[in-house]
């Protein structure tokens, strides 16, 4: 998708390039496409008009440079607005906070979220509390004390009303000394007038330090509606991300941000209770323009691949190297979430039949380690007689052999385009630098 | 104020603009109308296809009105299917119920239960969510309420022998309608999604008699992901059809003309409350009326 919009916007300015000058109609034109781009990643039609808006003017300001090419100047100024509308460089963590308060709709993620804040803040010396003030979903609070009880973190319930709830439960943790208590709230519309004045009234007895909204990152148009309703209710201070994992753009990072102001502070990014991360507007930036996200990965290639290796196999990819990638990506974590992060493949990522779980990746090396140390340099060489020499060595069947080299050339030619677009200087797969 | 009526509120500038015939409507007028199609969530691409298929067609019928002509691309969009109700009263049905998670799969196999079981059909749930702490309990304190038995294992159990369990039991008291419950996944886990695959063909192999009906839940508050949601889980598993949930809210759903017209595939259920009966099923003209609707 980065590669689709870079190339639409190439393209306007292929043609101004010759003209040497940057028009209004031209601005347009590349407007237009971006206009498509934030649409189809969910942000709200009004915060697009808002951003296309600044954008413009910007463009029209600064002039064109000569060292740079227009369109990656454009770039660079969609991307660095968006990037100061999602907040900067992010939010500064202020120590533990006291109490906190999730909000949100049904379904959004809170009572999961209030699990991994518990992790998250106990690992940084906090003794948390969970309380269950969701009274109102079936099964809710024993969902609760499961999650508790697997992360070893208290539960605080009983039996009355959400607002009395909250507030023995604050007694309670002064008294034993709980830091952060963590209120998980039933799941309600932003429309129910009862249950929005629950919420309100549990606010003002309990007087939390941080509210918390917790929105899923597939939502659409509608976000602006949702954060607009809670914010008026209660002082949100943050906004959490949940189900990042997925292929959402998560546009409605933008549209929240816009209407309520507060930092989106936290997102998840996977079932487990220790997948949840800060937020870094950066990050989110490129992954609505469709570009994926690029620091993200850096980072985790970078902590788990020498620099030096990873070099390398952009050079020449060779098996041996496919198997050395398959285990240390391994070490990352799933390879679907990583292929996730990279610009363009976030669709592919489905489609690649590589799941990393142990027993597939056992039969994979040991087609490998059946094949000669020519074949794992020039894989083109290996013809019908040897795969079938190679199955047999290995316990596997020709099928399996084909299927790997299959993959195997799936991923050079996926390291080609990479290394392709870094040449062209789009942007730089280990040097951290975007632009 | 039922979803319909709260649909209709929703576009209430519309209103005004799309009772205009063609002659007398600008171009002003059409930004408004893409305005609204966009902010119900019908995403861009539609959105754009509508608006030129309105100005075609303009040309045909120059004096008819908008609301009509529009109307008529919305559920001419949508694949035509039967009311699912009753369609699950005769013959006896696996239904599968799939799709991301909190999109409500487990209100809606409530909901779908009790409707099922006022006609007179036996009902039994399968909780195959093993996966998230207390989704079998969520499932149980439906079953109780709606007064409909439900098998489980224990939390981390194997989906697929819960189904299988599930649909045995079915078969030795003679009950039509098995509705089974799964772990929501996000569309993208590769093998969560082979997970699923599973399930159904420990079903499909199980079957005798049954029919298999999978359905996907979509939440009306998603955005455009949601076509990627219903593309995947349809490649996967054959979705058959999709339920909506949460149309109480402001959120208009519009994703699903965008994924009835890509795809293929009917909506069929639509959630439209909390309360135990507040689900129906789904007409595409009562839809289309909703988005666009005219004071008579």
């Amino acid at each position: 998708m980065f590669e689709a919009l870079t190339e639409k916007i190439q393209n306007v300015f292929d043609r101004i390039r010759r003209r040497g000058k940057l028009s209004e109609a031209d601005i347009q034109e590349v407007l237009r496409e971006i206009r498509i781009t934030l649409l189809e990643a969910d942000v709200n039609y009004k915060v697009v008009k808002d951003f296309l808006e600044r954008v413009r003017e910007k463009a029209l300001q600064e002039s064109v440079l000569k060292s740079v090419s227009p369109s990656e100047q454009i770039l660079k100024i969609i991307y660095e607005e968006l990037t100061s509308l999602l907040g900067g460089e992010g939010r500064v963590e202020k120590g533990l906070p006291s109490v906190i308060m999730l909000v949100g709709l049904q379904g959004s993620g809170k009572t999961t979220t209030a699990g991994k804040l518990a992790v998250y803040y106990k690992k940084r010396q906090g003794r948390p509390l969970l309380v269950a003030c969701d009274t109102r979903r079936p099964a809710a609070v024993q969902q609760l004390e499961v999650i508790g009880n697997s992360v070893n973190v208290p539960v605080y319930k009983e039996n009355t009303d959400p607002i009395t709830i909250a507030e023995n439960a604050i007694k309670f943790a002064k008294e034993k000394v709980y830091m952060p208590v963590i209120l998980d709230t039933s799941g309600r519309l932003h429309i129910d007038d009862d249950l929005m004045d629950e919420l309100r009234k549990t606010y003002e007895r309990v007087n939390p330090q941080e509210v918390f909204l917790v929105v899923d990152a597939m939502t659409g148009q509608d976000a602006v509606n949702i954060g607009e309703a809670f914010a008026k209710v209660v002082p949100l201070t943050g906004i959490i991300l949940t189900k990042m994992d997925g292929d959402a753009r998560g546009g409605a990072a933008l549209s929240m941000r816009a209407v309520t102001g507060v930092p989106i502070v936290f997102v998840g990014i996977g079932e487990k209770f220790d997948a949840i991360e800060p937020f870094y507007p950066d990050r989110i930036a490129s992954r609505i323009l469709g570009m994926g996200d690029i620091k993200t990965l850096v980072e985790k290639v970078e902590s788990a691949v020498s620099r030096e290796r990873a070099e390398k196999s952009l050079e020449k990819f060779t098996l041996n190297d496919f198997m050395e990638q398959l285990k240390e990506i391994r070490n990352m974590g799933p390879l679907d979430q990583l292929m996730s992060l990279i610009p363009g493949f976030s669709k592919l990522t489905t489609k690649m039949p590589i799941s990393v779980d142990e027993r597939k990746l056992k039969r994979i090396e040991a087609i490998i380690s059946s094949m000669t140390i020519e074949e794992r340099e020039n894989p083109h060489i290996i013809n019908a007689s040897r795969k079938k020499r190679i199955a047999r060595g290995s316990g596997t069947t020709v099928q399996e052999v084909n299927q790997l080299l299959k993959q195997y050339e799936q991923i050079k030619s996926m390291i080609r385009q990479f290394s392709q677009l870094e040449k062209k200087g789009k942007f730089s797969l280990l040097g951290g630098r975007l632009w | 104020m039922g979803w319909l009526d709260r649909l209709r509120q929703g576009l209430e500038k519309t209103r005004a603009l799309i009772k205009k015939g063609f002659s007398n409507i600008s171009a002003g007028d059409l930004e408004e109308l893409e305005v609204a199609l966009l902010s119900a969530d019908v995403g861009p691409k539609t959105t754009e296809r509508l608006i030129e298929e309105l100005k075609t067609k303009w040309k045909m019928y120059p004096n008819e009105r908008l609301s009509t002509l529009l109307k008529g691309s919305i559920i001419s969009l949508f694949p035509s299917s039967s009311n699912i109700i009753d369609k699950f009263l005769s013959g006896k049905w696996v239904i599968l119920v799939i799709g991301v998670n909190g999109s409500g799969k487990t209100t809606t196999i409530g909901k779908l239960g009790k409707l099922l079981k006022e006609r007179g059909k036996g009902v039994i749930f399968v909780a195959g969510d093993t996966f998230r702490a207390a989704a079998i309990e969520q499932l149980e304190v439906w079953g109780e309420r709606v007064g409909i038995p439900v098998i489980k294992h224990r939390e981390g159990a194997d989906p697929g022998a819960v189904a299988f369990d599930g649909l045995r039991s079915a078969k030795a008291r003679n009950i039509d309608i098995v509705i089974v419950d799964t772990a929501g996944r996000l569309h993208t886990k590769y093998n969560l999604m082979e997970e699923l695959k599973k399930v159904k063909r420990v079903i499909e192999r199980e079957k005798e008699d049954y029919q298999i009906y999978t359905l996907l839940v979509i939440d009306a508050t998603m955005g455009q992901n949601a076509i990627n949601q219903a593309k995947m889980f349809n490649d996967a598993l054959t979705v058959d059809g999709i339920a909506v949930t949460k149309l109480d809210g402001t959120a208009k759903g519009g994703v699903v003309i965008g994924i009835a017209s890509e795809l293929k595939i009917p909506v069929v259920l639509v959630g439209v409350g909390e309360g135990i009966d507040d689900m129906q099923s789904f007409n595409s003209e009562e839809f289309a009326n909703a988005l666009f609707w005219e004071m008579s």
